[in-house]
């Protein structure tokens, strides 16, 4: 059968944001489906040309590079505070950070904290994966209580290690956030949900609202030892009982 | 300080509370935001580090300021600004060191300075006033260096300078559209391709050629900007080397020892990296003896006597916990050291 290409038309496209770098995440990552979809909302908000990514330490060390934008990657933890140099001398700018767990919410807890606080103009995307992904499987602050890491070879033990953060709600708390959301990416709706909320996100300090944070459940296959689709039913059936899904704060 | 970082064209500053170099964050609060800048009090000193990469990163002259345990904290973000080719200009006003020590003036923070202090092979720009008006000249010249050779740059000044009053007549406030432009700053991908800023490089042979044009830089600034200032050394046979407010209670001691006949000199070294190695090995052929003097237990010490060698005696006289030695102090060590 031939096809008129004339008559066809384009419903899904590589992001102009994003360049033909390829990503150098694991197979079935939520990485990329995030990176995706940060894309896809800088493309529909028009904003590629005053994006700044500042990346973190992790999986996506390298984010710059498959970006259209400007970027700096920050040392660990410390994204929330690179971005408010940049943000606080060119407000004009859009600025977020992509950071993991172990950065923003155990290395990085009070440069994260503050800059909430203050209710910086920014946009944080926080990758919890319950892992220290780049490291190889390392306890992170978020792991759930018995799961299993190379840093705790007998499960989380509550008494020895904690448990496991809720960052959103922790800065829920904050006075200054104006938009703090938790979402996955296990199905499609989950993804389309997440998508909407990436763009509110961004769409708050677009028009100068003040400090937004999407905490995003993803997965780890690599390191949790599970295929993407096992880790797809882990965050759907188990995950979410510790990081409930919704918005935290919405003062949009 | 503060104003001449103003004068300069700095236009961001992060800071913490620290004594003895609190007044410097209040007088930012008070009148970098009047200049159009940014101010923040940041949570850390790890966190005004880190927001001094964003700043400069996004193309604007940018300054923190500190003290000796603060400025540990600072060391991973100075590494990292060292490492992304990014200008900065540091002030630590020094005090009594290690761990919490005290408030009063010290020089122990010189190895920490001028050998790296944080990791990896870098290097930083380091200035030593010895007066509020060589403050004033050194922080000028801080932001461009910085700029010009895209390093961060220290000035190194201790809590006497930091606690102290005097008069100054400050420069006029440069022009900000006189300043070197930065293409390679984030200000946004519009009409060009993207800008990194980043200090990483997964592949070895990526590193390696990024590390070589660096260190290429560094040779330039051996080359160009050794500074230092010589006193009464032409005829001298003894020389005194001593920085920031030890060389200036030194210059009193030159004074009195010519008073007595002895014919000393003093070298003060103003960019402690660069080094001025090649003057000191000059003059250390024609003096017998070359005494440093310190508030530490000897640190400039060792960069003089790998300039002197065994050209001449090379003693040392330290002040250590704050302590500041007084001009007799010096002659005193002077006299010792006199054949």
């Amino acid at each position: 059968m031939s096809v008129n290409m004339d008559n066809m038309v384009k419903v899904f496209e590589r992001p102009r944001s994003l360049t033909d770098a390829q990503f150098s995440y694991c197979p079935g990552c939520h990485h990329g489906v995030v990176a995706r979809i940060i894309a896809q909302t800088i493309d529909e908000l028009g904003i590629q040309e005053r994006a700044v990514i500042v990346a973190s330490v992790g999986c996506s060390v390298s984010m710059y590079e498959w970006f259209r934008c400007d970027g700096a990657q920050a040392a660990h933890g410390r994204a929330s505070a690179v971005a408010t140099g940049i943000k606080r001398v060119n407000p004009n700018l859009i600025v977020f950070t992509y950071q993991g767990d172990g950065d923003l919410a155990a290395i990085g807890t009070a440069e994260s904290i503050h800059a909430a606080n203050r209710g910086e103009n920014i946009t944080v995307i926080f990758i919890n994966n319950q892992i220290y992904g780049m490291t190889g499987g390392q306890m992170a602050p978020t792991t759930l209580v018995g799961q299993w890491a190379t840093s705790c070879p007998d499960g989380r033990d509550a008494e020895l290690a904690g448990y496991p953060i809720r960052f959103a709600e922790m800065i829920a708390q904050l006075n200054a956030p104006v938009y703090v959301t938790r979402q996955a990416l296990y199905d499609q709706k989950r993804i389309m949900a997440a998508s909407r909320a990436i763009k509110k996100a961004f769409q708050c300090q677009v028009e100068g609202k003040g400090y937004s944070l999407v905490e995003m459940l993803t997965n780890c296959p690599t390191n949790w030892r599970m295929s993407p689709v096992e880790t797809n039913s882990r965050l759907m059936n188990e995950v979410v009982k510790t990081f409930p899904l919704g918005d935290l704060v919405d003062r949009v | 300080m503060a104003e001449a970082a103003i004068c300069a064209g700095c236009r961001a500053y992060f800071g913490y509370p620290i004594t003895p170099q609190t007044e410097l964050l209040e007088y930012m609060a008070a009148h970098m935001p009047a200049a159009g800048g940014a101010f923040v009090q940041a949570e850390s000193e790890v966190a005004a580090i880190n927001m001094c990469y964003g700043a400069s990163a996004a193309g604007v002259r940018t300054m923190t300021s500190s003290s000796s345990p603060g400025i540990s904290l600072k060391m991973e973000g100075i590494s990292y600004l060292a490492a992304a080719d990014l200008p900065c200009v540091i002030i630590n006003v020094a005090r009594g060191g290690p761990g919490l020590g005290n408030i009063a003036p010290a020089q122990g923070d010189y190895f920490q300075a001028t050998k790296g202090g944080g990791h990896g092979d870098y290097r930083m720009i380091v200035l030593g006033p010895a007066s509020i008006a060589e403050a004033v000249e050194l922080v000028m010249l801080a932001f461009d260096l910085a700029d010009k050779y895209r390093v961060p740059a220290m000035v190194l000044s201790d809590g006497m300078l930091g606690q102290m009053m005097e008069p100054v007549v400050l420069p006029e406030h440069i022009s900000l559209d006189s300043l070197p432009g930065r293409p390679w700053a984030l200000t946004g991908a519009r009409g060009r391709g993207p800008n990194a800023v980043t200090s990483f490089a997964m592949d070895p042979v990526d590193l390696s050629r990024i590390n070589t044009e660096r260190q290429g830089r560094y040779r330039q600034i051996e080359e160009n900007e050794v500074r230092y200032r010589e006193t009464e050394t032409s005829d001298a046979t003894i020389i005194v080397v001593a920085y920031g407010t030890v060389a200036r209670i030194a210059r009193t001691t030159v004074k009195m020892a010519r008073s007595q006949g002895i014919k000393l000199g003093l070298v003060q070294p103003i960019t402690l990296w660069p080094f001025p190695y090649a003057p000191l090995r000059a003059l250390s052929s024609r003096v017998s003896t070359i005494l440093t003097v310190e508030m530490s237990a000897g640190q400039m010490v060792e960069d003089v006597r790998l300039a002197v060698a065994d050209r001449a005696d090379t003693p040392f006289y330290g002040e250590l916990g704050g302590l500041v030695p007084t001009p007799k102090d010096i002659l005193r060590e002077v006299m010792h050291n006199v054949r």
